[in-house]
């Protein structure tokens, strides 16, 4: 034997001290442990002698290789438990750097406000239904009991095109519309763009509207009163004061205007309010039977109640906006307070 | 409506404060606008009166004069104002005194003479925004007594505002009724004496629009005084309803019009020649109104006459020609009651709105007229004095407003609002409210009073009901009824679906208004006949959109102004046109895209968007509804010709255009960079397939790519479609991975590449089977597209 078994594995055991990296220890590896490393040459030296011998000498060196494995398993796992530690720090990013990539918008607030009504309503069954906005003479005025030369029709002003065709003045026409190809019961809401000839401070000539009804046999104005009361009340998600005043609207017979506590001042009075500490936030009353008939609806066996409120006033009021004209700027540093 | 609460409290003085009053009257529909104290404050001021006047010795314009405040002896008071004169009463402010504005009153000298107090003019004491001279008091006024508490001025004034049902409320009288009715409390009207007859002067009335007018009282009255004062009491409640006294004539009907709600008026007799007539207008006559306003009446219009002319616009406005004034002995008083129908609209036509006319619109109680022609003869002899004539009347019974009884079921007002109340509580709210009801079995029929205009069907009745009895104290109940079961169409996509897409995608939405300036619109679509408003609010405002591309530019141009240069904006709504004379209203889905392809960021080359930015963001939307849409190239004006699509649906229908706006237009309408757009029919885009199941192959998937050298005109959407429509059964999907142009590709064409994915059901497909398609698939392509291999 040349070198013998316990220099080669002194020798084995020194190169191993002396590795920094994997491809080394690789190299070391190979050089021992290959087919032609030195362990294996030893192995195969093993061929030329007796059997007895055979068996005591290759278990000398299977001792002999199981430490330098052993050695070799530990440092592999220094240099990997190094490497790793290495490419950690090497990939370290600064995670308080902003993601790429196409940022999201949003929503207008008419349209969030839309759809949270929407969803209140369509919650208990209302089918929410929409109409033309350039509307006739007829279903916007005649056919909701508004003849020609009404002293409400001074309550709406409204853009015409012809004597007979305007901007609809309100959403209300879309229950005409309904009432006309559709029996009872209903329960529709009508969301949508409605028009008046005004504009200042608190009039935009375009604004939207929220139409709602309900006609079914045995509906009373206490249904409607609890209707709105719980519209109000999961709208604002606040159990807030509602009351109802008697009011005027030649489509319903009773009539009432609903106010809500100021939810500026909780009711205390302030100048959104007027210092009264009630808001006026939707009109409402029982369908007027002129209605039911100019839609062939029998009033004596069908009666229903129909509302209608300001979309742009209830996202005021809910998002404590204080310009009406902000809505149609469409500034996207107000736009986007609403993403 | 404004008022003086002492006023109506002079009839009905119920115990509870102003506040309350004010709440009470809200919660029974007639809703009280404003509250504001009749004066502003001030203290310290008495009725006084100049018992010696004399020149100051070193002030041409002043004068010291002694004024008796009710003490022992007069005060000296020095005053400048030109009306002052012995025997004059006047508020004396006294040393002490406070004047609105905390304006102190003390002892000073002017000029060296000494002065003890201050006499006031109205404006001083804040009852009126101008004044020539001091306020002058009634001679009967009592020295000393606080002004406030002569001229009760710790009232308030509210401010009605009067749904039109209500017009009966239109007067003092009206909302005492109410007060009464909403107290329980017993009231009665003001007394009104005839005036003893002492002369048989009339004027002949004929009345030949009977419909229109069906009654007319007249009378004449002569020898008043036009020049006397109003009296202080008048003036005052006449102030706080907002009027300012024009003499004693006009000041009595305006008094009676806020007393009893009827609109009376006064002609100077000495100008009228011959009888009065009630008539429509010649179609060539003209009238000049009591404000000098000219109008061109027609034969729509009422008007007053005489043998002559027309005097005056029925139920509107006077005359300037026969107009009473200081030198008026003579007048013809008229009281009459003008159908609504008559005279509703017809102010407005002539740009008019008048305390009368608001009055006659709404219905004015048709048997008032005796009445109030009556109580305001009274006032006028006693106030102006003169002797009065016999009434003339002309009354159409036929044509006066009939006031049939409306029955009310007990059982419907249960049904309605949802309580039981005993008969004595309904018959006793109808009492109240000046009706008569008579019992039936299962109701009543009810007659209502001649002011209420509004009763006329049960629900009317039971709206009173509930008003009365106060819809606060009616029941609420749960929503409890029949329900269907929601649809839930799948064929449609919901548009609030493909409004998240475009959130996320980084889309702000807009709501830009539906009327556009016609400039604007005529630059983008000069092809569209408009809709034009015939009211518009303004010219910026004229014309219905016909794309939302108007709205969406102006928007655009709005943030870009205000130093925003990355805009990503879209809207839905309708766009309005006409086709064939018909209007059209289409709902569409609109956006525009300007500057930067992502908002400035570290980790991004920063690049323009750009075309295929803004298709990726449609091709996702459509992706939603699982429809296959083309981009084919097209002209549209309002877009770069090299850089438009119009977008088509598989079966052909336009759903709509994506493109660079026109560079002329952009630079017209002040963009400085490239603006994308798009428009889309909302109910196109939202037609949504619904999923048909397709067995999956067990077999793998191979993929060839092939590269073409096509001319640059094909368009690679056709070689696409070339592919996908040959009868290859195991071609799955065909990708294009690179378009390349330069070295080795001759100038004028293009090299396409495209990678074909194939895959059979059946069996794995051999290499030769693959080669055979990729083959058929080249000669159709050579064929149709003149493509070739790239070598």
């Amino acid at each position: 034997m040349s070198a013998t078994l316990e220099e080669i594995l002194a020798q084995a055991l020194q190169e191993l001290a002396t590795v920094n990296d994997l491809n080394q220890l690789d190299k070391v590896r190979v050089h021992y442990l290959g087919k032609k490393g030195l362990f294996t040459l030893q192995m195969k030296e093993l061929g030329g002698l007796d059997p007895e011998q055979r068996r005591s000498v290759g278990q000398i060196i299977n001792q002999a290789k199981d430490q330098f494995q052993q050695q070799l398993e530990a440092c592999k796992e220094r240099l990997e438990t190094v490497a790793l530690a290495t490419r950690l720090a090497g990939e370290r990013i600064d995670v308080t750097l902003p993601g790429r990539g196409q940022s999201v918008a949003g929503l207008h607030p008419v349209t969030t406000t839309l759809r949270r009504i929407s969803k209140i309503f369509a919650s208990v069954g209302f089918k929410v239904v929409d109409g033309p906005e350039i509307e006739d003479d007829y279903h916007n005025f005649e056919a909701l009991n508004i003849p020609a030369h009404h002293p409400a029709r001074a309550m709406h002003d409204t853009f015409y095109f012809d004597a007979h065709t305007v901007l609809r003045t309100h959403t209300s026409p879309v229950q005409i519309r309904v009432m006309e190809s559709e029996q009872p019961p209903l329960k529709v809401i009508a969301p949508g763009r409605v028009y008046r000839c005004d504009s200042d401070i608190t009039h935009t000539p375009m604004f939207h509207q929220v139409e709602g009804f309900l006609v079914d046999t045995d509906v009373s104005f206490a249904d409607l009163k609890g209707v709105v009361y719980e519209f109000l009340r999961a709208f604002f998600e606040k159990d807030i004061q509602v009351r109802f005043r008697p009011s005027y609207f030649p489509f319903t017979e009773p009539s009432a205007e609903v106010d809500i506590e100021c939810v500026m001042c909780n009711g205390e009075g302030c100048r959104v309010c007027s210092q009264t500490g009630w808001l006026e936030v939707m009109g409402c009353g029982m369908i007027h039977p002129e209605v039911f008939k100019a839609v062939n609806i029998d009033s004596e066996r069908y009666s229903g109640f129909a509302f209608g409120m300001g979309v742009e006033r209830l996202a005021m009021l809910r998002y404590g906006i204080n310009d009406l004209r902000l809505f149609f700027e469409n500034d996207l540093k107000f736009l986007e307070q609403f993403n | 409506m404004q008022i003086s609460v002492a006023w109506l409290r002079s009839y009905i003085n119920p115990a509870i404060s102003t506040e309350e009053l004010v709440e009470q009257l809200t919660m029974a529909g007639l809703e009280i606008g404003s509250v504001e104290p009749a004066a502003a404050q001030f203290s310290g001021v008495v009725v006084g009166e100049v018992v010696a006047m004399q020149q100051h010795p070193d002030a041409d314009r002043l004068r010291v004069c002694q004024v008796a405040v009710g003490a022992a002896e007069p005060l000296q008071i020095v005053c400048g104002a030109s009306n002052v004169r012995v025997g004059l009463k006047i508020p004396a402010a006294l040393c002490g005194a406070v004047l609105p504005g905390d304006f102190k009153i003390k002892k000073s000298k002017l000029r060296g003479e000494e002065s003890f107090g201050m006499l006031c003019s109205e404006k001083e004491l804040g009852l009126a925004a101008d004044a020539h001279g001091l306020m002058e008091l009634a001679d009967d006024a009592p020295v000393g007594v606080d002004i406030r508490d002569y001229l009760s001025l710790d009232d308030v004034i509210i401010e009605v505002d009067l749904t039109p049902n209500r017009a009966d409320c239109l007067c003092v009288e009206g909302l005492a009724r109410e007060v009464a009715v909403l107290n329980k409390m017993d009231w009665s009207t003001t007394q009104v004496n005839n005036a003893p007859i002492s002369h048989q002067d009339v004027l002949t009335v004929s009345v030949a629009d009977t419909a229109a007018c069906p009654r007319y009282l007249g009378r004449l009255i002569n020898g008043v005084n036009a020049k006397a004062v109003t009296p202080l009491w008048m003036q005052e409640r006449l102030r706080r309803s907002g009027l300012r006294s024009l003499g004693p004539l006009v000041d009595v009907t305006n008094y009676v019009l806020i007393e009893l709600g009827q609109p009376l008026h006064v002609f100077d007799a000495q100008k009228l020649s011959g009888g009065i007539t009630v008539r429509r207008a010649k179609a060539d006559e003209s009238l000049t109104l009591l404000n000098n306003q000219v109008i061109q009446l027609d034969t729509e219009a009422l008007v007053i006459a005489d043998d002559q002319q027309a005097l005056a616009l029925a139920g509107i406005m006077g005359g300037s020609n026969t107009a009473v004034n200081d030198e008026t002995q003579l007048v013809f008083l008229e009281c009459a009651f003008f159908a609504p129908e008559a005279i509703a609209g017809k102010a407005r036509r002539f740009g008019l709105h008048t305390d009368s006319s608001h009055r006659f619109e709404r219905g004015v109680d048709a048997t008032l007229q005796t009445r109030a022609i009556e109580r305001a003869t009274q006032l006028i002899i006693d106030i102006a004095g003169g002797s009065v004539g016999p009434i003339t009347e002309v009354t159409t019974d036929a044509t006066l407003p009939q006031r049939p009884a409306v029955f009310l079921r007990r059982l419907r007002i249960e049904k309605t609002l949802g309580i039981v109340l005993a008969d004595e509580q309904i018959l006793d709210i109808f009492q109240r409210l000046g009706m008569t009801a008579q019992t039936q079995a299962d109701g009543w029929h009810i007659v209502p009073p001649g002011f209420r205009f509004d009763i006329v069907i049960e629900a009317d009745l039971i709206e009173e009901i509930a008003r009365v009895y106060g819809y606060n104290n009616l029941p609420s109940s749960s929503l409890l009824m029949r329900s269907e079961l929601s649809r839930a169409t799948e064929a449609v996509l919901d548009i609030d679906r493909v409004k998240d897409l475009l959130v996320d995608r980084g889309y702000q939405e807009a709501i830009t208004y539906s009327f556009v300036d016609e400039e604007i619109q005529k630059a983008i679509a000069p092809e569209m006949e408009v809709i034009r408003l015939k009211n518009p609010i303004s010219s910026e405002l004229a014309v219905m959109r016909t794309t939302l591309w108007c709205g969406l530019l102006k928007a655009a141009l709005y943030n870009t102004n205000r130093q925003q240069n990355r805009v990503r904006l879209f809207e839905t709504g309708l766009r309005f046109f006409k086709k064939d004379g018909e209007t059209q209203q289409q709902k569409m889905l609109a956006g525009l895209v300007l500057g930067g392809a992502y908002s400035e960021q570290w980790g991004l080359q920063a690049r323009k968007v750009d075309f295929f930015d803004i298709k990726a963001d449609l091709q996702a939307l459509f992706v939603l509804t699982g429809c296959e849409v083309q981009f084919l190239s097209a002209q549209q004006s309002a877009l770069h010709p090299g850089q438009a699509a119009e977008i088509l649906s598989s079966d052909g229908d336009s759903i709509g255009w994506l493109g660079m706006l026109h560079p002329t237009l952009e630079k017209q309408l002040g963009f400085d960079t490239p603006v994308f757009l798009f428009e889309m029919d909302q109910n196109l885009v939202l037609n949504k397939r619904i999923p048909v199941f397709k067995s999956l192959s067990k077999y793998p998937s191979v993929r060839r790519d092939l590269a073409l050298i096509v001319k640059e005109d094909v368009a690679v959407q056709a070689i696409i479609s070339c592919i996908k429509g040959s009868a290859e059964t195991a071609l799955q999907d065909v990708i294009v991975f690179d378009i390349y142009r330069g070295k080795g590709v001759d100038e004028g064409s293009k090299s396409v590449a495209l990678s074909l994915i194939m895959q059979d059901d059946t069996q794995t497909l051999t290499d030769s089977e693959i080669d055979a398609i990729v083959g058929r698939l080249l000669t159709l392509l050579t064929e149709q597209m003149n493509a070739k291999l790239r070598d």
